[in-house]
């Protein structure tokens, strides 16, 4: 009974196996990517080298990366299509800048407003993203995808008719009408104007530290009991059942945690501009959010914090070509897709990759010689 | 009365509806793609007829007829040349690109006919309205026309699915990409006629859409294509009945939550009824039942 | 980088000779194991209930004679859309008993497999699974109770290696909560280190230790085959279901695959229940055979009863092959039965894969 259960065993050759995914060197990039950039990008601002425009950049730039992180989480990890993250960033955005200006009638010590307003904004988009969960997840694909795109737009209608504001000193809420006798300056939140007068507390190094967080989560996230049973669903639902795993719930976690997510970026969203619409959380800021999770590669986290950055950076630096920039980002959105994912120009750059990188594993000799080994026995 | 008015207006905008998301739910059923770029392809179907009537002097109807053509020759370019070398890499990446090409139709349209809204004259411009009930109901020409054209083009449509060969083919293809191919049936060419029957449609549905609702815009077919796309999913997507059933309801609902709810809140219940015909019914209204074999 | 080889070292020098025990005294373990809902072990030594004791119709093992049975079918039927796939299947299996279910393509045995995990609701009949019926269960229910399986078409989480789809089965016992997994705490450190290790346990028992590191769906055939009874095994079954164990396997790999089978049975002492067309595997180790043709038992008993047994001969061979007479086909399913495979029956339907 010592001996293992089979004796002349023969696990054939390793030679076409893949490794796996290795966590630390994932995490090692992801953070090492996030903490140059940030680097870099603070040098070259000291140096006078990056305009104003840009400049006011870095914080959208730090929210889009961790919204793309955790739309990672649901696209990537959990392999379902999600169209309505901006709906999730809506609420944290403006949960947490209704927090803040609550928090600030009685403290002014800002960073500890924008943490509790931050924590705030994650939970209120966890909670919808429960709510929206729970009765969405028994479906399927593209048709969770346009229950997702259907929710994103709910809530961004919602955000339309909701009103708050202090009368007196104290908060006063409305729903689809005006807040009566109302000073323009108590305004918190006003329908389809928006949130007016919100105290900007945001800063790059809060985008930072958001990432680093954001990346933190999913990661750990990934490597863990939870993301193991969550990618086991994704792989194959049917055998992740037949060893117990329970789907919904799994596919719960991921949605909710993502949510969470990306309610604590929006916040930092809201709290980096004194005014901000609704509309901005509209079905195009999904599908930019979505647009990074692809073109950084799915599942593949600093492939998507990377995309993020380019993709806001690059727009922004051809300002002065205005008119062709956004055609000129459709026509590189479609030929990047085409090349990443043709099967003929994908073999193609893969044979070109094989040639360079000398393949050859030490691994992969050792097993093929034990191999030949045994048939010759 | 004012219920039997919305009642067709409701019944005209979902008529709409319907025709687009005929495009959509046809080129879904045949390679189970969401043609983000569809709603697109309405607004430039408006532009082209706005600019024969407007620049070329050409009757409405012959405007539109030239639409039709262009928009056809558009949707097969956009599917040759942007879909195709994606077909069979997953859903995924042909969603991007769709959205990709919804971006590209904008902002040509931005950079050609700029951001200024223009006003799209009516078709049915100089028809006189219909009033019934002693002056009570009025009932526009706009109105009449599409809900018209949304059931005989429905028939049309039918008809060819069910009786033509090429339509036999097209439902092949959608049942079975690989054993159609099999059979000799040439696929490409099943795909290439269902974006070319969906665009030429598209085209239709732009022109009665502006005709009632005449703001132009590069961004006017996103909203509509959005809708439409739910409507088709409503009725169930891949079906061609359902996508009018789909249509019709949510034009209805719109319109009835406009006139009775709130005109901020329509689209969210628009939506709302989505998710909850999903709930009890996973796949639409009509759609087929998938299950996954173990 | 060094450290890390170490760990992996000492994983893989896990002396396995006690890995037995916790199967061995399966008693213990399961009282010890009632860890996020799982079944509490019934004594498995339980005297079978005397009022209804094993009667002549039913063929169970007689080492099992005395112990309740693990499973227990009666009068199981279902339907799709009018049609009958299977009616009035029974069957009782003893405690270690190896069964096997066999019979022509299209007959039905896969979707017996799936009634008895819940992936299709029977219309029928009901499923006695260690004593309790399996009414109202569904598929995560029964892993739960302790019935684990592989699939025909191989299904494992392809993206994963195969150290973690051991650790994915090896959840229900794994101790720690959301808020951990996303911190890694230190509670989370320990489980982990804890599950790699029984992970690594697994893996060195199937000799599978060289693969942890690399993606279960790029690992060749025979080794997939392999992993994924591991997986189903690492759930800590009290009855394993291999749905076509041998599929695709050469003559030699088949052999292996038999005495890892009773292996298995042997050292974790639990009920194995196969699907399987290679008939030198089925009439090789298993202690019951059911025949299945149309949906329908034709035979039951020992291996032993089914090769002599006429209607099994009809099944295989059909009933008026074209001029051949009586004499040869038996001839013709002797040499089948004690060789080759009988991939599919000429009175069968056409070959219809259930895969995918």
């Amino acid at each position: 009974m010592a001996e293992r259960i089979l004796k002349n065993i023969r696990i054939g050759g390793l030679k076409n196996a893949v490794k796996g995914n290795d966590y630390r060197k994932e995490a090692t990039i992801s953070y090492g990517i996030l903490i140059g950039g940030y680097i870099l990008l603070q040098i070259l601002t000291a140096a006078g080298l990056i305009g104003h425009n840009l400049q006011g950049q870095f914080v959208p730039i730090c929210v889009y990366i961790s919204l793309a992180v955790s739309l990672n989480l649901v696209v990537g990890i959990s392999g379902e299509l999600s169209l309505g993250h901006a709906g999730f960033m809506a609420v944290g955005a403006f949960s947490g800048i209704l927090m803040s200006r609550i928090l600030l009638q009685s403290m002014s010590f800002e960073p500890a407003i924008l943490i509790i307003s931050m924590l705030f904004g994650a939970l209120m988009a966890s909670i919808a993203g429960f709510i929206i969960g729970i009765p969405i997840l028994g479906l399927r694909g593209d048709y969770l995808a346009i229950v997702t795109l259907a929710f994103g737009e709910i809530i961004r209608n919602f955000m339309n008719v909701l009103y708050f504001g202090f009368v007196d000193g104290k908060l006063r809420f409305a729903f689809n009408h005006t807040i009566e006798g109302i000073e323009d300056t108590d305004r918190i939140i006003t329908g389809a104007i928006g949130a007016t007068g919100t105290k900007t507390m945001a800063s790059f190094t809060w985008g930072l530290l958001l990432c680093l967080f954001t990346v933190f989560i999913v990661l750990n996230l990934k490597n863990s009991k939870q993301g193991r049973a969550i990618m086991s669903i994704r792989d194959n639902r049917i055998a992740g059942e037949s060893i117990g795993l329970d789907v919904r719930k799994y596919k719960l976690m991921a949605f909710v945690v993502s949510a969470a997510l990306a309610g604590m970026a929006g916040c930092l969203f809201g709290l980096n501009y004194s005014t901000l619409v609704p509309i901005k959380f509209n079905f195009n800021t999904s599908v930019l959010v979505l647009v990074f999770v692809v073109l950084g590669g799915v599942g593949n986290m600093w492939g998507g914090i990377i995309a993020a950055t380019l993709l806001t950076i690059l727009p922004e630096t051809f300002r002065q070509f205005a008119d062709y920039r956004m055609l000129t980002y459709a026509i590189v959105l479609i030929l990047v897709m085409i090349g990443t994912y043709n099967p003929a120009i994908k073999s193609r750059v893969n044979a070109l990759f094989s040639k360079i990188k000398p393949k050859k594993k030490k691994d992969d000799g050792k097993v093929k010689k034990k191999k030949s080994g045994k048939e010759g026995a | 009365m004012i219920f039997l008015t919305n009642l067709i207006s409701g019944l005209s905008l979902g008529s709409v509806y319907a025709i687009i998301a005929l495009g959509y739910t046809m080129v879904y059923g045949i390679s189970k793609m969401l043609n983000f770029a569809h709603g697109d392809v309405i607004m430039i179907g408006g532009y082209m007829s706005f600019i024969m009537t407007m620049y070329m002097g050409l009757n409405g109807w012959l405007a539109l007829l030239v639409a039709m053509v262009i928009c056809t020759i558009l949707g097969i370019t956009i599917e040759r040349l942007a879909y195709r070398p994606l077909r069979g890499t997953g859903s995924l990446a042909v969603l991007i690109t769709a959205i990709g090409v919804s971006y590209f139709l904008q902002n040509i349209a931005l950079l050609i006919w700029g951001a200024n809204p223009k006003m799209f004259t009516s078709l049915f411009n100089g028809m006189k309205p219909i009033h019934a009930m002693g002056g009570q109901l009025t009932i526009t020409p706009e109105s009449i026309f599409t809900i018209l054209a949304n059931i005989v083009i429905m028939i049309l449509l039918t008809l060819f699915v069910s009786k033509t060969k090429a339509g036999k083919a097209m439902r092949a293809v959608s049942e079975d990409n690989g054993a159609a191919q099999l059979m000799g049936i040439n696929v490409n060419q099943s795909i290439s006629l269902t974006f070319a029957i969906g665009s030429g449609l598209a085209a239709v549905a732009g022109v009665l859409m502006l005709s009632a609702y005449p703001v132009l815009m590069p961004t006017t077919g996103a909203m509509p294509g959005i809708k439409a796309f739910t409507a088709a999913v409503f009725g169930g997507i891949g079906s061609i009945p359902g996508a009018m059933i789909g249509g019709l309801i949510l034009g209805i609902i719109e319109i009835f939550s406009r006139a009775y709810i709130s005109t901020e809140l329509s689209d969210a219940i628009v939506f709302a009824c989505l998710i909850i015909v999903l709930l009890v019914k996973p796949t639409g209204l009509l759609g087929k039942k998938i299950s996954e074999k173990v | 980088m060094a450290d890390k080889k170490d760990k992996r070292e000492e994983l893989i020098d896990i002396d396995i000779s006690d890995s037995g025990h916790a199967y061995e005294n399966r008693q213990e373990i399961y009282y010890n194991d009632n860890v996020g809902g799982r079944a509490v072990f019934v004594d498995s030594k339980e005297q079978y209930d005397p009022d209804e004791p094993y009667n002549d119709q039913v063929y169970i093992p007689e080492k099992d004679r005395d112990k309740a049975p693990i499973l227990e079918v009666k009068g199981l039927g279902i339907d799709f859309g009018g049609l009958t796939a299977v009616d009035n299947f029974n069957l009782t299996l003893g405690r270690t008993e190896i069964g096997g279910l066999i019979g022509p393509n299209g007959a039905g045995k896969t979707t017996i497999f799936n009634m008895l995990t819940k992936v299709y609701e029977p219309t029928r009949g009901e499923i006695f699974f260690d004593g309790k019926s399996t009414k109202g269960m569904n598929t995560v229910d029964i892993n739960k109770a302790g019935m684990a399986r592989t699939f025909q078409n191989i299904r494992l989480f392809d993206k994963l290696t195969v150290e973690e789809n051991i650790k994915v089965a090896l959840h229900h016992t794994t101790n720690y909560g959301l808020i951990d997994g996303m911190l890694h705490t230190p509670k989370y450190r320990h489980e982990e280190f804890r599950i790699r290790k029984e992970a690594m346990k697994y893996l060195k028992i199937f000799g599978m230790t060289k693969t942890a590191d690399y993606r279960a769906g790029s690992l060749p055939y025979g080794a997939q085959r392999r992993l994924e009874i591991m997986r189903a095994l690492a759930t800590k079954p009290k009855l394993l279901l291999l749905d076509e164990p041998a599929a695709g396997m050469n003559p030699s790999e088949t052999s292996e695959l038999m005495e890892t089978i009773k292996e298995i049975r042997d050292r974790f002492q639990i009920g194995i229940f196969l699907i399987e067309h290679d008939m030198s595997l089925v009439m090789g180790i298993c202690e019951g055979i059911v025949v299945l043709n149309y949906g329908r038992t034709i035979a039951k008993g020992s291996a032993k009863d089914i090769q002599s047994n006429p209607k099994v001969i009809e099944a295989y061979l059909g009933k008026s092959r074209g001029k051949m007479d009586e004499e040869e086909k038996a001839e013709d399913l002797e040499e089948a039965l004690s060789k080759g495979k009988l991939e599919s029956a000429p009175s069968g339907k056409p070959d219809r894969k259930e895969g995918e």
